[in-house]
């Protein structure tokens, strides 16, 4: 046998550690450039006022994102208390409970396929269902309600990723020692699986920030000068907010929306931050 | 994915094939009086496999048992039906009886929840929860019991010290069970147990992980519990049977072969297949 090069494995290793390189250099060099062209762009905008002023269209040195933060507060709080229990239920079910026979196999399928449906669709389920349907009105619970639905599947999906990741024998020795189904679940396999439990509430937060079209269709209200009351208030959201005065002609104007788009990723980073926080501290203790 | 590789490192050139191979009528030479568990006419299938075949056993309360056989002749499987473990496994059906203390656990009023409770079970590979060590051995009284701090502290302490190792977790109790060696860890799973005061204790290979100091341990610390509960034990090791057993079961192809006190069995197998699994001849 004739033996291989020790030179060309080295230069293959090296070559393949600079194209990995290159790939994570791509990708965060589009990123900072994206980042960087929206706060020059943002820069004269982000004053105090921004946050505490509401929705003006004739002068954009006064005009606010107050009602679209608190609406997108809401919505994203009462997105994330509906749909993390349904969400993480029906993957306990799914996982824990169902024996793979038919009813599983058809609830399996319609959340996968949930999840690629466009969501200007679930605006007009929301729209006819919860605004409609149930007389709610285009009010904070109807959008919180029709994003629920939104999230739900990738609440399921990351959740059962999470709950499969908890070795049987966790289970088998909690059942071996007299627990009851529920009780291995809730005291073993949950606390096992946090962690990845946290990982589905971000994806389901940024997704809920980041909506605009469900909640157009649903009828947000981009004039708003109040702010939300409660859940039965009208309400306007930031990505809303930011599309009704980037549409406005004037540099100045997309000035106004990249402001608020910086806000959006704040409040974004700082959700992430508190769950990662949380998740890390978790993590200590695994198998 | 553990239990294939170990079916394929089998010896298969060796083994005679199920069809060829005749296993003769069990022999049981040893006659256990008020057995506190019995099985009768015990079959175990996974989906179309025969597991375990009409297997007749008795086994004495506040001994060891050893249950002896190569990989892959259904010990586990035995030993999982008694508590009904198995009913977590999806297609495994088991018929026949088995009586824990003259009572059938796959009768119809028997709570499997209650039952594992009285008849606890080591797992071959330590599975302490990733939690302190505390909390690990807490866990059961938890399940079963509203308890105060105290009440849990006591429990505890004794759990570990009955098990053998309180002198050396005392000081880490809130520190990651994962932290703890091997042995420890398969001591921490038997604290875990005794916990609950169990009846009984089955053992699936509980030292097959470990080295022979902790073996040792395990070994010096059954031959304390047996002095007030039941213990089974499956075992790959068979001085580890002959140094720690009353009685031995040789099983093969999921069928009882020979069952003896551990000293004839091994002394004077009266099978052929039995004398040829002690003497290392296949398995
Ligand atoms: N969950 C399972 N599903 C299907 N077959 C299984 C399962 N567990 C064990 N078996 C089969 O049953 C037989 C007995 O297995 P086991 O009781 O684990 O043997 P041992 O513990 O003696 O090595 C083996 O042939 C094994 O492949
Ligand atoms: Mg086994």
């Amino acid at each position: 046998m004739k033996p291989k090069s020790r030179v060309v494995r080295k230069a293959k290793e090296a070559g393949f550690v600079i194209i990995f390189l290159a790939g994570i250099g791509v990708a965060l060099g589009v990123l900072g450039v994206l980042l960087a062209s929206l706060i020059v762009t943002a820069a004269p905008y982000l004053t105090p006022t921004l946050i505490t002023n509401y929705a003006n269209y004739q002068d954009p040195t006064r005009a606010g994102y107050a009602a679209a933060i608190a609406g997108t507060l809401w919505i994203l709080s009462l997105t994330l208390i509906f749909s993390l229990p349904l969400g993480i239920g029906a993957a306990i079910y799914l996982e824990e409970y169902s024996h793979g026979g038919r009813i599983s196999r058809i609830l399996q399928a319609g959340v996968s396929n949930l999840a690629g449906v466009p969501s200007v669709v679930f605006g007009l389920l929301g729209l006819l269902v919860f605004v409609r349907g149930l007389h709610l009105g285009a009010v904070v619970l109807a959008g919180a309600l029709t994003l629920t639905i939104l999230v739900f599947p990738y609440v399921v999906i990351t959740a059962r990723e999470a709950i499969r990741a908890v070795p049987q024998s966790i289970r088998d020795a909690a059942l071996a020692m007299g627990a009851t189904k529920w009780q291995a679940i809730r005291r073993q396999v949950l606390p096992a699986a946090a962690p990845g439990l946290l990982t589905a509430s971000i994806l389901a937060a940024a997704r809920t920030i980041g909506e605009t079209a469900p909640l157009i269709v649903i009828g947000a209200v981009v004039l708003q000068t109040f702010l939300p009351y409660g859940p039965d208030s009208p309400f306007v959201a930031l990505p809303v907010q930011i599309y009704a005065y980037i549409d406005l002609p004037g540099p100045e104007w997309q000035g106004v929306s990249a402001a608020g788009m910086i806000v959006l990723l704040l409040i974004l980073f700082a959700f992430n931050a508190v769950a990662i926080v949380g998740r890390n501290r978790m993590q200590r203790m695994r198998w | 994915m553990l239990r294939s590789l170990v079916k394929r490192a089998a010896p298969k050139a060796v083994v005679p094939e199920p069809e060829v191979l005749q296993v003769p009528p069990p022999l049981t030479l040893v006659d256990v009086e008020d057995p506190a568990i019995e099985s009768r006419n015990l079959s175990v299938w996974y989906a179309r496999k025969h597991a375990i075949r009409e297997v007749n056993l008795k086994i004495q309360r506040k001994g060891i048992t050893a249950i002896i056989g190569p990989s892959g002749c259904g010990k586990s499987t035995y030993l999982r039906a008694i508590n009904r473990m198995n009913d977590t496994i999806r297609n495994c059906r088991t018929t026949g009886q088995l009586l824990v203390e003259s009572e059938d656990v796959y009768g119809p009023n028997v709570d499997p929840v209650l039952l594992r409770r009285k008849v606890g079970l080591i797992f071959q590979k330590p599975n302490p929860f990733p939690k302190t060590v505390y909390r690990n051995v807490a866990f059961g009284i938890q399940l079963h019991y509203r308890a105060t701090k105290e009440e849990l502290d006591r429990v505890v302490e004794a759990a570990l010290r009955q098990a053998n190792l309180w002198d050396e977790v005392k000081d880490r109790l809130d520190d990651s069970a994962l932290g703890l060696s091997g042995g420890q860890q398969q001591r921490l799973c038997i604290a875990r147990a005794l916990a609950i005061h169990p009846e009984m204790l089955l053992m699936d290979e509980p030292c097959s992980a470990l080295d022979p100091v902790a073996t040792a341990k395990i070994e010096d610390l059954m031959f304390e519990l047996k002095k007030v509960m039941t213990i089974v034990i499956v075992t790959h090791n068979m001085q580890q049977a002959a140094r720690i057993a009353d009685h031995t079961a040789f099983l093969y192809l999921g069928k009882l072969v020979e069952y003896n006190v551990t000293r004839e069995l091994f002394e004077r197998p009266t099978q052929e297949l039995t004398e040829n699994y002690i003497t290392g001849r296949f398995g």
